[in-house]
């Protein structure tokens, strides 16, 4: 059986799936990246290969999410996508009528409008990450919750704490303050959550025609708290994909499959690469005034990919 | 010799080298905006200052310990803070101990007499108007031979069949123009270079998107303060036309406004009827123009915290609705990594490619899904 590998290498977690040719997950993992991504995509890989049915044959390779072009010369990509079509192509494959994408990973959010099954229009945010994965997971820590239970006690909430969310800063501040004065922990954690929609719609949302099917997708989706204070910022059911925190995975997968169609024969390199020795390193070039800082990756003591420079004169051929 | 400089705008320092020098001033060149200048500028600029005026005073502080006495700038025309960044920079630079002086080259139409005095601060070879006239007119054509080159650069980018051929070629063609001196040179500098981009091995066949660039001034002509976007871009298969030129620009707020000024205005004009400040209504009146020229789509680039930009920024979206056109804007600020910028203009290819195939209608890619119809082999994953 012919099945098609999707890697999305993002800032918070590295995700593996394995589809079919109908796009039907086979296997999903959703791996923290811990800052390694090489480890990560290794570790993951070497769980695939484990939990993959026997007699499956990886026929094709995607990559997407901010380290792709990492996980492409690592992998062998078929391949490499940037992650607001990714997403965009998981969910219309789906749910062929989706209108609207609402993404909140770890370090950035995007909204992906779409009409009749095409991309009109997305954004993403720009010079600020408030309102991401990455400040839910400090809150959590800070209070001490787990994550995963965040969100069933912002809906345990039963009155209305306002939170600041323009700025993370001040949106911890504002939810020290109100701690302080005695508000309960539930009620907090909601107003965090409607403080980051609020914010989200204001900022990543701005001037765009949000439609039903709305679908709510990434690593945050997890939180049941966000998407009821979608739901009422939005007055309309929001849903949430069984697979949402892979959906950049599947829809790399999806992509794979499609560039495969043209029958052409994988450059995966195989799952023994997780047992391979690799290493980066970066260096400043001299070459002009713009002085690029260059990194690279070896496989093997062999160079494999370079990345950063403005100028083709490291590329790797 | 007095030791002038000047900011760096992209390719422009060639011309305005040439021409101080025959005034007679030493020139110390800027050197192009890297890391270590934007570092020096976030030192010492104000914190909510915008991204130009860090960017320059870097500049200016990497040229100052050579031992800088003028430092020739631009002005600002509406209310932009820019207007008064050059004295801003002055206060800065002499606090620091730098006993530099600034001149503030203001529209002349508006300012005639100090105009002419400027001119004359920086004319201490005393040449006759005469001969002053004739330098400016020199410099001014090899300022235009430098951005008629670029923009042919735009259009040979995208249909280059070796990649970075093009980008090669202008490099070395640059050095053509910047070594000629006189009329004739210039004139035969310009057409050999011209020729020889022309010359680059293209693929005339293949179907390209055009992308139109509005913004603010120094974002829009410095490609390291923008990520080098338009080279970003051809490598993409987009041709791309911006809608600012220092020649285009200066002509406007020199002598009179061009015709081609007044149109912007006019296509402006249903959303914004007031100037305000910067090249705010620019942005909006430029994208109605490309809409109308028929292009694939519109970047907006705009420094953060620029005021004129975002107010054009919140106005675009109802154009890009009326006119069917896709926009998308960038803050530029100081975010050196490329990857960010990189994953929104390949999404924003996509989303071109796809609607253009869209209204092609029985367009021949039809079995192949959206996101891959409309480009050959070539663009796809061709993103360093």
């Amino acid at each position: 059986m012919k099945a098609y590998l999707g890697i999305d290498v993002g800032s918070v977690s590295t995700n593996i799936v394995t589809c079919g040719e109908d796009g039907a997950v086979i296997t999903g993992l959703y791996l923290r990246t811990r800052g390694r991504p090489i480890e990560a995509i290794q570790k993951g890989l070497q769980e695939t290969a484990e939990s993959l049915p026997p007699g499956v044959e990886i026929a094709g390779v995607g990559t997407t999410g901010s380290g792709r072009y990492l996980a492409g010369v690592m992998v062998g990509a078929d391949v490499v996508k940037n992650e607001i079509t990714a997403h965009a192509v998981a969910a219309s494959a789906q749910e062929p009528d989706v209108q609207t994408v609402l993404e909140i990973g770890g370090q950035d959010s995007k909204i992906i409008i779409l009409r009749d099954g095409v991309v009109t229009d997305f954004a993403m945010n720009t010079v600020c990450a408030a309102g991401t994965g990455s400040f839910l997971d400090q809150q959590a820590a800070r209070l001490n919750i787990p994550i995963t239970r965040f969100g069933e006690l912002a809906l345990q909430s039963t009155a209305t704490v306002r939170i600041a969310g323009r700025c993370t800063v001040f949106a911890e501040s504002d939810m020290i303050h109100k701690q302080q004065m005695g508000h309960a922990l539930p009620d907090i954690i909601n107003g965090l959550c409607e403080a980051l929609v609020r914010n989200y719609l204001n900022n990543v949302g701005k001037g765009k025609e949000i439609l039903p099917p709305v679908f709510f997708q990434g690593g945050v989706a997890a939180n049941t708290g966000i998407k009821a204070a979608f739901e009422r910022a939005l007055h309309m059911p929001v849903t949430v994909p069984e697979h949402h925190k892979i959906m950049g995975a599947i829809g790399a997968a999806i992509l794979a499959a499609e560039e495969i169609k043209e029958c052409r024969t994988t450059r995966f390199k195989g799952f023994q690469i997780a047992g391979l020795p690799y290493r980066t390193s970066s260096f400043e070039c001299d070459g002009c005034p713009n002085a690029c800082e260059i990194a690279e990756i070896y496989e093997n003591d062999k160079v494999i990919g370079r990345w950063g420079a403005r100028c083709p004169r490291w590329d790797v051929v | 010799m007095p030791k002038v400089t000047f900011p760096h705008v992209a390719e422009s320092y060639r011309a305005f080298k040439m021409l101080l020098e025959d005034l007679g001033n030493e020139v110390i060149l800027p050197p192009r905006p890297s890391m270590h200048t934007l570092d020096r500028g976030v030192q010492y600029a104000p914190e909510f200052a915008c991204f130009p005026v860090k960017i320059l005073l870097g500049t200016y502080l990497e040229t100052c310990p050579q031992g800088v006495e003028l430092i020739v700038t631009s002005g600002g025309v509406g209310p932009c803070r820019a207007g008064h960044y050059a004295q801003l920079h002055k206060k800065i630079l002499r606090s620091l101990g730098y006993p530099i002086d600034i001149i503030v080259f203001e529209p002349p139409r508006l300012y005639p007499l100090d105009f002419l005095h400027n001119i004359q601060r920086l004319n201490p070879g005393r040449l006759s108007y005469r001969s002053v006239y004739e330098c400016i007119k020199r410099a001014w054509r090899k300022l235009q031979a430098l951005d008629d080159l670029e923009k042919l650069s735009h259009r040979v980018r995208p249909r280059e069949i070796t990649r970075g051929a093009t980008t090669r070629t202008y490099r070395k063609v640059l050095e053509w123009i910047d070594r000629a001196y006189t009329w004739r040179e210039i004139e035969t500098a310009a057409s050999s270079a011209l020729h020889a981009l022309h010359e680059v091995p293209q693929d005339p066949f293949r179907r390209i998107l055009r992308v139109g660039i509005v913004g603010e001034i120094y974002v829009l002509l410095e490609p390291a303060s923008n990520l080098e976007i338009e080279e970003t871009l051809g490598h993409l298969g987009v041709e791309v036309e911006r809608s600012m030129f220092l020649t285009g620009w200066t002509r406007d707020n020199t002598w009179a406004e061009t015709s081609e000024g007044l149109t912007v205005k006019d296509a402006a004009l249903p959303y914004l009827p007031e100037l305000l400040g910067g090249h705010g209504r620019d942005s909006i009146g430029n994208t109605i123009l490309y809409a109308k020229r028929g292009f694939d789509g519109v970047i907006q680039l705009a420094p953060f915290t620029c005021i004129p930009e975002i107010v054009a920024r919140t106005i675009l979206p109802r154009v890009s609705r009326d006119h069917n056109i896709p926009v998308l804007t960038f803050f530029l600020d100081e975010q050196t990594g490329k990857a960010g910028t990189a994953t929104r203009l390949e999404a924003f290819v996509d989303l071109m490619r796809r609607k253009k195939s869209k209204q092609a209608g029985s367009d021949c890619n039809e079995s192949l899904p959206w996101h891959r119809r409309g480009f050959g082999k070539y663009q796809y994953s061709n993103l360093r």
